[in-house]
Formats: structure tokens, C-alpha cells, sequence
């Protein structure tokens, strides 16, 4: 099992960090993983991105170019990216912030209202949590148990409290 | 802490130089280096004699390493290709002075400011000893964050061991990512260094640091010395690793990040039935070419992936002499190759497209 | 018998290789003084330059380290911060420490870095053969400005002691001349200060020395004192830039 992950948005809405709990979720399930980030100042395209890569034998390259799952958080991202995902792949995209449309029929294609979810239940900046607890659900690698332990590993102790805040927004993806 | 962790490659180098017994750091900044002398700005002020310090500038970054290096500390500074560019001076003259030293390269492309993307473009530079006058540097090329920990002690220790300054060569993707990684339990060797200029305290012969010498015959040498200790490096040091190379015809040769894309194309040829494997080159100087050569003797040819125009792609050459065809494929710019552009070019080898 | 005059302890027996009538001799010296009185030869660690005092490391009794061309602070920044009880200096010309090396010594002086720096200004590079250097005056004539220095072509010379004393780094800075028995005592006092302030963590201390250079000047020994006294004091005025006993003192 090799999966190739991108997730995508504008800077500031926790691409990086999204990418990071489920790097440290496949760790815990016993996975190799590899968790890369797009750096410097000119994000192209005016996005932020990064490639997560999950498998169960040694990982090659952790530059995901075809992904076998997209989560796209803003207009540029699923633009750029949607065309790039394998066949078989699948997209979950922020439809609060998305509009654009992609008619390939070889992929499967998941949307979520994250933002407007995360305003109207109080979870203001998590929709990357909700776009996460959704592909979870429909991915289905990653158990609840090891997302858990990724959000421990990855929010800095002076932050815990804001786990059960990314928790919630984690199950609210998951059910919606 | 035997637990695994996720931590960037450049974290991950910086923690492991303090594991090592390196507490001095001396740099400047640049990309993509950055979080290396980041994570040694947090560290280093909270133990006892840990010394980090912006320099004014990359040149004086270097030659502050070398005065750290002279008093006998385990000393090091890490930058970007262009900032390598104006240590060179500095590590000349520490080659020069016999003083052992880590210098991390963490490449960009270039030439010139280039782009902060990675590159393989410094490999030249590097193994050619960087500054003028034909010094050696100890050159490692670490694919994973596992092996950039493991590397940086090894570094460490033979650069004292032969009194030479050794360099990591990394790149932007390698110093980006994040990998699990566990910590060894390993301590440093930290040999006595009696040549140190730390201060006689009255109880020696004054020591003198020096790459001075005004009569040719004493630089030469000196020279010849230097050379006995590269010579003995060569024969027990070089290293390269090997994938998929006991029943291979063909081979990948390919370091550092790009030979993690490599390997992906290789396991994709095998699936097509092409037997092809991986050679890596591990140490980069000195460069493992007795162990090329003898492979190259039942391959039928070989392919070098570089992020570069073409460079290790000499080395493999001279090291082949002849044995079987070389072919080379490469991006540039601080683009990586993709698995799918190196098996087209493994296909075409395979093929008899032999340049 | 009496001894009533020997060579410092912290001098070496090494024949020097300077010209006759160099002062480079006279500040060796003064040095070497300053080191014996103090006690300090142990943890002593001098940076040689490049340029004519590039030799010094085979002068001093105690262990030195040749720096490249005006890196001789960042070096001696290096062992500073390493070995804590050291007494690390830099012998530094005009050269080496106002040209190539002014980004080093300017941050090296700002960052109050705990050393002591010897900067020899004689107005011209000895080593290569009598080139402008950075303090070399308006219309004097050197292998490169066979005219006379026009400063419209070749910009001014730097006064590097008052430069440095606007910076809130430097614990002390005087500029002195070795062209007479009274300067030279004056020198050899300052040198000593320089190094107490060093001892006493003070911060960075510099002592600017007007010297000269016969061969490269083309004058005699003698003739290049006069030379000193009337064309470079003048220009380079003597005294004491920046004192951290005094602003203690006036509080």
C-alpha cells in the first residue's frame, strides 16, 4: 500500500499542519511516512502545499505528483491540482471556498462546506480538521485512535487545549 | 529516546551535531537552511558552553568556525549554495591548516542567486575541495533524515580522526521533509586534540595554526603528507549502498533525494521486468568507485540521475573506465525528477539506447 | 652582573624577518611586555594576519593562529566564545584590518566581542610592495596612485578609531605612535589597558598604532618619523576614543 496525499490551500489555513497529524497518524499505525512541505516565498499559483506520503514498505520519492488523494482548500489548489490526481484517486474540497467543477469520471470526487461549518460551530480556523475528518472517513486508512495521536503529537503542549477543539472538527468532517 | 519521531531534515541534522558533541555553530542565513540554524539558536543557549552566533556574514561565519576549530572545539556552520561560494576561502584555509570542522550544504540551484528550490548543482565544488589550492573535504550525501542523524557523527569523527573538514551535502527537499527518525545511543568519540592553540598554560611547546609556508619545498610536504592521509581515506572510507544489484544488468547510480526518486523508478522497472537496480554513492568523496568499477564489469550499462547538468556523472566515468556504457539524465533549476522521466530513461537504456 | 634590559619572556628567539627601521618590531615588543606583566602568556591566543606581521605567529611564545586576509577578528571570535578563560588578540595593518577586513572588525568592535585587537596603521600594504591603503592620506604617492591619492578617484583615508567609537560595543580605543621614547611608553600603556579591558570583560578594545614603513615610503628610518609626525598625526590625532573606566567613573 503506497498512498500519495496533497493537501493544498492558501498559507494560513493549516495545509501544513493537516499534513503533519496525518503523517504522525500513519507513524502511529506503523507506517512509513514522509511529510513534505512547498517552501519559500513564492508559492506558485498562491498556494501552500505539501505531500504526505503513507505506505507500508520503504518510500521512494516524498514528492507526491500524481495523488491518490487531494484535499483541496481553496479555488488554485483544486485548479492546479485536480488534473494531477491518479486515476482512481479522490478529491475532498472545501465547497464553502470552491466552485470550480471537475468533470474527470475516473476519480472520486467528495465536498464539504468546511469553512462555513467551522464559523457556524465555533471552530473558527479548523475546516482543515473537518476536510481531514472527511477524508479519513472516506479514505479509511487511518483509524480514529491513530488521528488522535497524530493531533497530540503535532499540537505544542502549551496548545492542548486546543485539542478537543481540532477533535470536534475532526467528527464533524467525519459526519458530514 | 528510542521512540520515533517526525522531524525535518534540517532539525533533525542540528539535533544530531549537539548529540555529537558540537555545541558551537556559527551562521548566517540563507534558504533553505534555515530551520537548521534555527533549531541551533533554541538549543545551544540552554547548554553549558554552547556558543551560537549570527555572523555579519557567510566569510566570517567560516573563519569563526575556523578559530573554534584552532582552540580544539567541535565546531560547524551550515548555509546554501551561495553562501558556500564565500566560505570558500575560509575552508580552504582550514583544510589548509589541518583543522576538522562540519560545513552543511543545504543545495539550492544556482548558478548565481538561482532559485531556492533543490539541487544537485554543488557537487563539483564540493568534492573538488570548494577553495583554491587542492584540498580535500570529506563529502557525505544522506537520503533519508534517518541517515543525515547517523552521517553527522561519522562526520564528525573522521574529520578529527584525519584532521580535515568534513561537509554534509544535502538539498532543499532532503532538508525539508519530515521522515520518523529515532536517535542512537551513540556517543561521540571525542579524540584528545594536542595540537589545539586553547593556550600553552605553561605546560607545552606553543602550538601554531597555520597554512603559511614560505619555502616550497616545506609546502610540498606538507602537501605530500595531506595527500598519504586522503589516499588512506580513500582505501577504508568510501561508501555507496546497493539496491536490487545482485541479478541487475543495468544501474541506477544516484545520491542524496534524487536517488529516493530513483528508487521508485527502479521498483517500477522491475514490474516491466528490467533488471535494474540501485547503486548510491554514500560518501561522495571519497567517491566509491572501486565498488562501481567492479559492478560495472557485468552491467550493461549504467544511468547517473543528478539534479544537476551532469556531474557525479565524471566521477562514475573515471570509475567505470570503460567497463560498460554511461548514460546520464538530470533536471535542473530546482526541479526533481519524477520516477516516471527516470524509468523512460532505465526503458531506454534497456532498450540499447546507449549515448 | 646585572641584567637591567632583556627580550620579554613571551617574545620568541625567531630572528624577525621585518625590514631595519620597521616599527612592527617596536609594537612586537610592547605586546610581548604588556602579555609578561599581566601573566596571561598561557591563555594567550594571538591571530596573525595577512600582510607583513603574517609571521607573528612565529614571534610570539604563545600559541597563535594565522588568519585569511581581514578575518582576524571573526577568528579570534571563534576561539573566544570556545575557550572561556582565554586572552585572545589580533595583530592586524591597515590593510588587512580597513579594507578587506571592515565588515569583520566593525561587527567584531559592535557585538563588544571580549578582544583585543593591535591594528598597526601605516598608511600603505608593506607585504606587496607599497600599495594605497584605506588609510593612506590625501596626495600621497604609493605604487598605485603614482599622482598622490585624489581622493575624488580614490575616496579619503578612514580614521578606523574614531569610526569604531560610535558603536556602543568597544570597552576601549586610543590611537597612539611609536615615533619617540614617550609615545612608545604612552603605546606600551595603552596596549596594556587594552588588555586589562579584555581581562576584566570590558568588551572589545582597540589600540590604533601610527607607524611606519621606510622601505615602502622611501625614506630612511629616521626620516620616516618626521614623516609620521608631520603628515599622519596631524590627520590621525593621538588619544583615547573610547574608555569603559571612564564612563564608569563619570557614571
Amino acid at each position: 500500500m503506497v498512498k500519495n496525499i496533497i493537501f493544498a490551500g492558501f498559507g494560513g489555513q493549516g495545509v501544513l499542519f493537516a499534513g503533519k497529524v496525518t503523517a504522525y497518524a500513519g507513524l502511529s499505525q506503523g507506517y512509513e511516512v514522509s511529510w513534505l512541505p512547498s517552501y519559500g516565498p513564492e508559492m506558485r499559483g498562491g498556494t501552500a502545499n505539501c505531500s504526505v506520503v503513507i505506505a507500508d514498505r520503504p518510500i521512494g520519492s516524498p514528492l507526491v505528483i500524481n495523488p491518490d488523494v487531494l484535499i483541496a482548500m481553496n479555488k488554485p489548489s483544486f485548479e492546479k491540482f485536480a488534473p494531477l490526481v491518479a486515476s482512481g484517486g479522490i478529491i475532498i474540497y472545501d465547497s464553502s471556498l470552491i466552485d470550480s467543477k471537475c468533470d474527470r469520471d475516473d476519480i472520486e470526487i467528495y465536498d464539504i462546506n468546511a469553512t462555513e461549518l467551522s464559523q457556524s460551530e465555533n471552530l473558527k480556523g479548523l475546516s482543515n480538521m473537518i476536510l481531514l475528518g472527511k477524508a479519513m472517513k472516506v479514505v479509511g486508512i487511518l483509524k480514529d485512535k491513530s488521528i488522535e495521536e497524530g493531533l497530540v503529537k503535532s499540537v505544542p503542549p502549551r496548545k492542548s487545549e486546543l485539542l478537543k477543539h481540532n477533535m470536534r472538527a475532526i467528527e464533524l468532517g467525519k459526519n458530514n | 529516546m528510542s521512540e520515533k519521531i517526525l522531524m525535518k531534515g534540517n532539525e533533525a541534522l542540528a539535533e544530531a551535531a549537539i548529540r555529537a558533541g558540537c555545541i558551537r555553530f556559527f551562521g548566517y542565513p540563507i534558504t533553505p537552511q534555515t530551520e537548521l540554524a534555527a533549531y541551533m539558536a533554541k538549543r545551544l543557549p540552554k547548554i553549558e558552553g554552547g556558543v551560537y552566533l549570527q555572523a555579519e556574514s557567510e566569510v566570517s561565519a567560516i573563519n569563526m568556525v575556523l578559530g573554534s576549530a584552532a582552540s580544539g572545539a567541535r565546531a560547524m556552520t551550515s548555509s546554501s549554495s551561495p553562501g558556500i561560494s564565500l566560505k570558500a576561502e575560509g575552508i580552504s584555509y582550514i583544510a589548509g591548516s589541518d583543522l576538522p570542522c562540519l560545513i552543511v550544504n543545504v543545495q539550492r540551484a544556482g548558478p548565481g542567486l538561482g532559485g531556492i528550490q533543490p539541487s544537485q548543482a554543488d557537487y563539483w565544488v564540493s568534492t573538488r575541495g570548494v577553495g583554491h589550492g587542492g584540498a580535500r573535504l570529506l563529502v557525505f550525501a544522506p537520503n533519508s533524515v534517518q541517515e543525515v542523524i547517523d552521517l553527522v557523527f561519522d562526520a564528525f569523527e573522521l574529520a578529527e580522526k584525519y584532521r580535515i573538514p568534513a561537509m554534509i551535502l544535502s538539498d532543499g527537499l532532503l532538508g525539508q521533509m519530515m521522515e520518523p527518525v529515532v536517535f542512537p545511543d551513540r556517543a561521540p568519540v571525542l579524540l584528545e586534540k594536542p595540537w589545539a592553540a586553547n593556550g600553552h598554560r605553561d605546560k607545552r611547546n606553543k602550538n601554531i595554526i597555520n597554512s603559511l609556508y614560505l619555502q616550497a619545498s616545506e609546502l610540498e610536504e606538507k602537501v605530500r603528507q595531506r595527500e598519504l592521509r586522503y589516499r588512506e581515506i580513500e582505501e577504508k572510507h568510501s561508501k555507496a549502498s546497493e539496491y536490487m544489484m545482485d541479478d541487475a544488468e543495468y544501474a541506477v547510480v544516484s545520491y542524496g533525494a534524487t536517488s529516493r526518486v530513483a528508487g521508485s523508478a527502479i521498483d517500477a522497472a522491475r514490474e516491466k521486468g528490467i533488471r535494474v537496480g540501485l547503486i548510491r554513492p554514500v560518501t561522495l568523496w571519497p567517491f566509491p568507485s572501486k565498488q562501481i568499477f567492479e559492478k560495472s564489469k557485468n552491467l550493461k550499462g549504467i544511468l547517473a540521475v543528478e539534479m544537476s547538468s551532469g556531474q557525479m556523472v565524471d566521477d562514475v566515468r573515471l570509475a567505470v573506465n570503460g567497463n560498460c556504457p554511461v548514460n546520464f539524465f538530470g533536471r535542473t533549476g530546482g526541479i526533481i525528477p519524477t520516477p516516471m522521466e527516470i524509468l523512460s530513461e532505465i526503458e531506454k537504456m534497456s532498450k540499447g539506447d546507449i549515448k | 652582573m646585572k641584567t637591567v634590559f632583556q627580550k620579554p619572556r613571551s617574545l620568541s628567539d625567531t630572528p624577525t624577518h621585518y625590514c631595519p627601521g620597521c616599527t612592527h618590531g617596536i609594537v612586537h615588543r610592547l605586546v610581548a611586555e604588556a602579555i609578561d606583566e599581566l601573566g596571561i602568556e598561557g591563555r594567550t591566543i594571538g591571530i596573525a594576519p595577512v600582510g607583513c606581521s603574517v609571521s607573528a605567529y612565529n614571534y610570539f611564545n604563545n600559541d597563535m593562529v594565522q588568519a585569511p586576509h581581514g578575518r582576524a577578528p571573526a577568528v579570534a571570535t571563534g576561539i573566544k566564545r570556545s575557550v572561556k578563560d582565554s586572552v585572545v588578540f589580533t595583530y592586524q595593518g591597515d590593510g588587512d584590518l580597513a579594507a578587506i577586513g571592515t565588515a569583520e572588525t566593525v561587527h567584531a568592535a559592535t557585538r563588544g566581542e571580549n578582544i583585543t585587537v593591535i591594528f598597526i596603521n601605516n598608511a600603505i600594504y608593506g607585504m606587496t610592495g607599497g600599495q594605497m591603503a584605506p588609510t593612506t592620506l590625501e596626495g600621497q604617492v604609493t605604487q598605485t596612485t603614482p599622482y598622490g591619492r585624489d581622493a575624488s578617484i580614490a575616496g579619503n583615508p578612514i580614521r578606523v578609531s574614531e569610526m569604531l567609537a560610535t558603536l556602543d560595543g568597544p570597552g576601549y580605543i586610543e590611537r597612539v605612535a611609536v615615533d619617540s621614547p614617550a609615545h612608545v611608553r604612552a603605546a606600551k600603556k595603552a596596549i596594556k589597558k587594552a588588555f586589562e579591558t579584555q581581562i576584566k570583560g570590558k568588551g572589545f578594545s582597540l589600540i590604533e598604532v601610527i607607524s611606519t614603513c621606510p622601505t615602502n615610503w622611501g625614506l630612511s628610518p629616521g626620516d620616516a618619523m618626521v614623516w609620521l609626525r608631520e603628515n599622519m598625526i596631524p590627520h590621525y590625532p593621538l588619544g583615547v576614543f573610547v574608555d569603559w573606566e571612564k564612563e564608569e567613573n563619570d557614571g
